[in-house]
């Protein structure tokens, strides 16, 4: 194996910048689609456990639909189909004059996405309170909403915070996708970084570092999270 | 007040109730008792409407429960109810248990609220323990909070869904105290239960049911004097001789 | 929007079928090898062996910690460094995917070994059998037949992360359909199709996991 070392490249300018740069884009886009895919997500998970048949119906065909196809698939399809099937005035908008396309197009379609997983975790979170407490709230003569809103979803986020954390972190590792449509975050830099400087090995060394490094930070801040929202013999669910 | 005639219920083409008629007055304490399986739980969570019925008609005063226009939550407000598996909300302490119904259902404001919780803590043994959360507490103590909780919303009925069954043998009777001090102070009752120490002494009519049907349907002295049917007799004997 | 062209799908079925087949060769390969070495790892980790299985688990939460487009540019760049010759993308691409792949079935199979009670293994012991033979007839069969709609659910995700081979260009299922989407300015029809095509499958296949979750006993 024959191959020139040079870690210096790496604290180098431009190269630095170029990292610092892509990860601001990587964690951008992973908050930003993270907030859509909760809400939607939340949305749905409540959909599903809903007492209307209807309801159930468009969460579960929400989920089946994303779920099934390829991430990357989604992202071609929200990027080239999508503004082809606009009327032609909003189209044109789209395709020429929408700000940051790659990364409005990247939000959107991991945004979407994840929520399809969100909503099952929100679902199974809502299964896991159990059909008693929905009875006892009911008993009290609580409405459906408010069965949901004051018992049902604060036990069932509680019992998902981890689940909803590597849910994050898939969303941290899938914005890599963006690079496909070129806006180019952490991963789409370093591969930058090869190809200018053929320093391959280190260029992928900083990112698996940062990637890692986020990763842990992360998965700390949600043991933190847990124990400060933890409540006397609750039990968490399994990832 | 409570008023139950012919009501049945499917679950596919299983029938769990079977043209089920009964009646509780203002004041009196109806026990339920029967073998698993035989419907009584089910029966008795068609009163509030949290089992929907097929056929039939239920009365709650002048509310008709199986009525699809009815306000459930509007009835439910008024009538309390106890679960087997307590049910306390697990995310909020005894005292906040007590009080939600009253702030959110009936929209009482929070001094009031909470000077009623506690006052219905200390009438069930728990003043001390308004602080902690239920999973802090023991059974029979979580089944008491329970009682409260339905009591905080000044019902004109009581519920209970096998109350003690899931209780350790040492609190079933604290919660039985309770029951009996509620009865005694003329509380309507509906409960589904297996003591019938309790039965004994408190209940006005026991109905007696299985295979979702109402096999007995007699005056304490009477169904415990001389139950009439045989499989009545059989399961008093069964549960009385150990 | 314009009038769907069927035709150009029907044409260029051959080229498709190709691409298909990389898509599945590498599916099954990448399942075949990631399961191979994923209940290695999976074993490592149980049996608590001191650095052994640290080093195990430390494998395991690092690939899966990564992206894994990030870890398919990895081995692209790497196997035909450490090899010394140019190789084929598909060979690096497999690598990629039987390591990575190999992160996420050992934790699959941990927990399906996990979640037999140890009351089975108890039992099994008192009836005088040997660790090995607890495993191959007590743990291992429940633990399986446990595993086999979330084995199949990960391999019908990992059927869909196939398609990340666009990235180093490979000849898959979608980067087949892409070049002629390019070449002949039919970007709806081709990529409309690759998705009917993947759900169809993808739907089929998470249907019979379902099936097969709900016929076993709890």
């Amino acid at each position: 194996m024959q191959y020139n070392w040079d870690w210096g490249i790496l604290f180098r300018d431009p190269y630095i910048w170029w990292l610092v740069d892509g990860l601001q884009w990587t964690l951008t886009i992973a908050i930003c689609a993270w907030v859509i895919a909760f809400c939607l997500g939340s949305i749905l998970g409540i959909m599903r456990t809903s007492i209307n048949p209807y309801l159930r119906f468009i969460g579960t065909a929400y989920v089946e639909l994303f779920r099934n196809v390829p991430l990357l698939v989604q992202l071609f399809l929200w990027y080239f189909v999508f503004p082809e099937l606009l009327p032609e005035e909003a189209g044109r908008w789209v395709k020429r004059e929408m700000p940051m396309p790659g990364f409005t197009t990247t939000v959107l379609a991991l945004g979407l996405y994840t929520a399809s997983r969100l909503c099952e975790q929100v679902r199974s979170g809502i299964e896991a309170v159990g059909i008693g407490q929905r009875n006892a709230g009911r008993a009290i003569g609580l409405s459906e909403t408010k069965v949901y809103i004051h018992i049902l979803l604060p036990n069932a986020y509680r019992i998902i915070i981890a689940p909803l954390t590597s849910e994050f972190l898939t969303i941290f590792k899938n914005s890599s996708l963006a690079l496909t449509i070129g806006v180019i975050e952490l991963t789409g830099m370093t591969r930058q970084i090869e190809e200018y400087t053929f320093q391959g090995f280190e260029a992928f060394t900083a990112a698996t570092v940062i990637y890692s490094l986020v990763t842990f930070t992360v998965m700390g801040f949600m043991l933190h999270l847990e124990k400060r929202l933890y409540v006397p013999g609750m039990i968490a669910a399994e990832k | 007040m409570i008023l139950m005639e012919n009501v049945s219920k499917w679950y596919g083409s299983f029938q769990v109730l079977n043209g089920c008629t009964t009646s509780v007055s203002k004041g009196e304490v109806v026990v339920v008792c029967g073998p698993s399986g035989s419907g009584k739980s089910t029966l008795i969570k068609t009163v509030n409407g949290l089992e929907t019925i097929q056929e039939g008609k239920i009365t709650v005063e002048e509310t008709i429960v199986s009525n699809r226009k009815t306000n459930l939550n509007q009835l439910r407000s008024r009538i309390g109810m106890v679960f087997q598996n307590f049910e306390l909300f697990p995310h909020m302490s005894v005292l906040e248990n007590v009080k939600l119904g009253q702030m959110k259902v009936l929209g009482r404001a929070d001094s009031e609220s909470e000077n009623k919780a506690k006052l219905l803590l200390d009438r069930v043994g728990l003043a001390d323990h308004a602080a902690k959360f239920p999973s802090q507490l023991s059974g029979g103590q979580q089944q008491r909070v329970a009682i409260a909780r339905g009591l905080a919303m000044d019902p004109i009925a009581m519920l209970f869904d096998e109350p003690t069954s899931a209780l350790d043998p040492e609190m079933i009777n604290d919660v039985l105290d309770v029951m009996v001090e509620l009865a005694n102070d003329g509380m309507t009752m509906m409960v589904v239960t297996h003591e019938m120490g309790f039965a004994k002494k408190v209940a006005d009519r026991v109905v007696f049911m299985d295979e979702g049907k109402i096999i007995e349907d007699a005056t304490k002295d009477d169904f415990f004097g001389s139950p009439r049917s045989d499989r009545a007799q059989q399961f008093l004997s069964k549960i009385l001789s150990y | 929007m314009g009038d769907f062209d069927f035709a150009i799908i029907y044409n260029n079925l051959p080229f498709l079928l190709e691409g298909m087949k990389t898509t599945l060769l590498l599916t099954v390969a990448a399942i075949f090898g990631g399961i191979v070495i994923g209940t290695v790892l999976a074993m490592i980790r149980l049996a608590n062996i001191p650095v052994l299985s640290w080093v195990a688990a430390a494998y395991v939460n690092f690939f899966r910690s990564l992206p894994l487009i990030l870890v398919i540019f990895w081995l692209y760049f790497l196997v035909p460094l450490i090899l010394g010759r140019p190789v084929g993308a598909f060979a690096s691409v497999l690598v990629a995917f039987v390591l990575f792949e190999a992160a996420y079935y050992s934790e699959i199979i941990r927990a399906g070994i996990s979640s037999i009670r140890s009351g089975q293994a108890a039992a099994a012991r008192a009836i005088g059998m040997t660790y090995s033979q607890t495993m191959r007839f007590i743990v291992l069969p429940q633990a399986f037949k446990a595993m086999i709609p979330v084995l199949l659910t990960q391999a019908i995700i990992l059927f869909q992360d196939t398609s990340l081979v666009y990235v180093v260009g490979l000849k898959d299922f979608l980067v087949s359909a892409e070049l002629i989407a390019n070449r002949d300015q039919k970007l709806i029809e081709m990529f409309v199709f690759v998705a009917v095509v993947y759900f169809t499958i993808c739907f089929a296949g998470s249907m019979i996991a379902s099936r097969i979750q709900r016929k076993l006993p709890v």
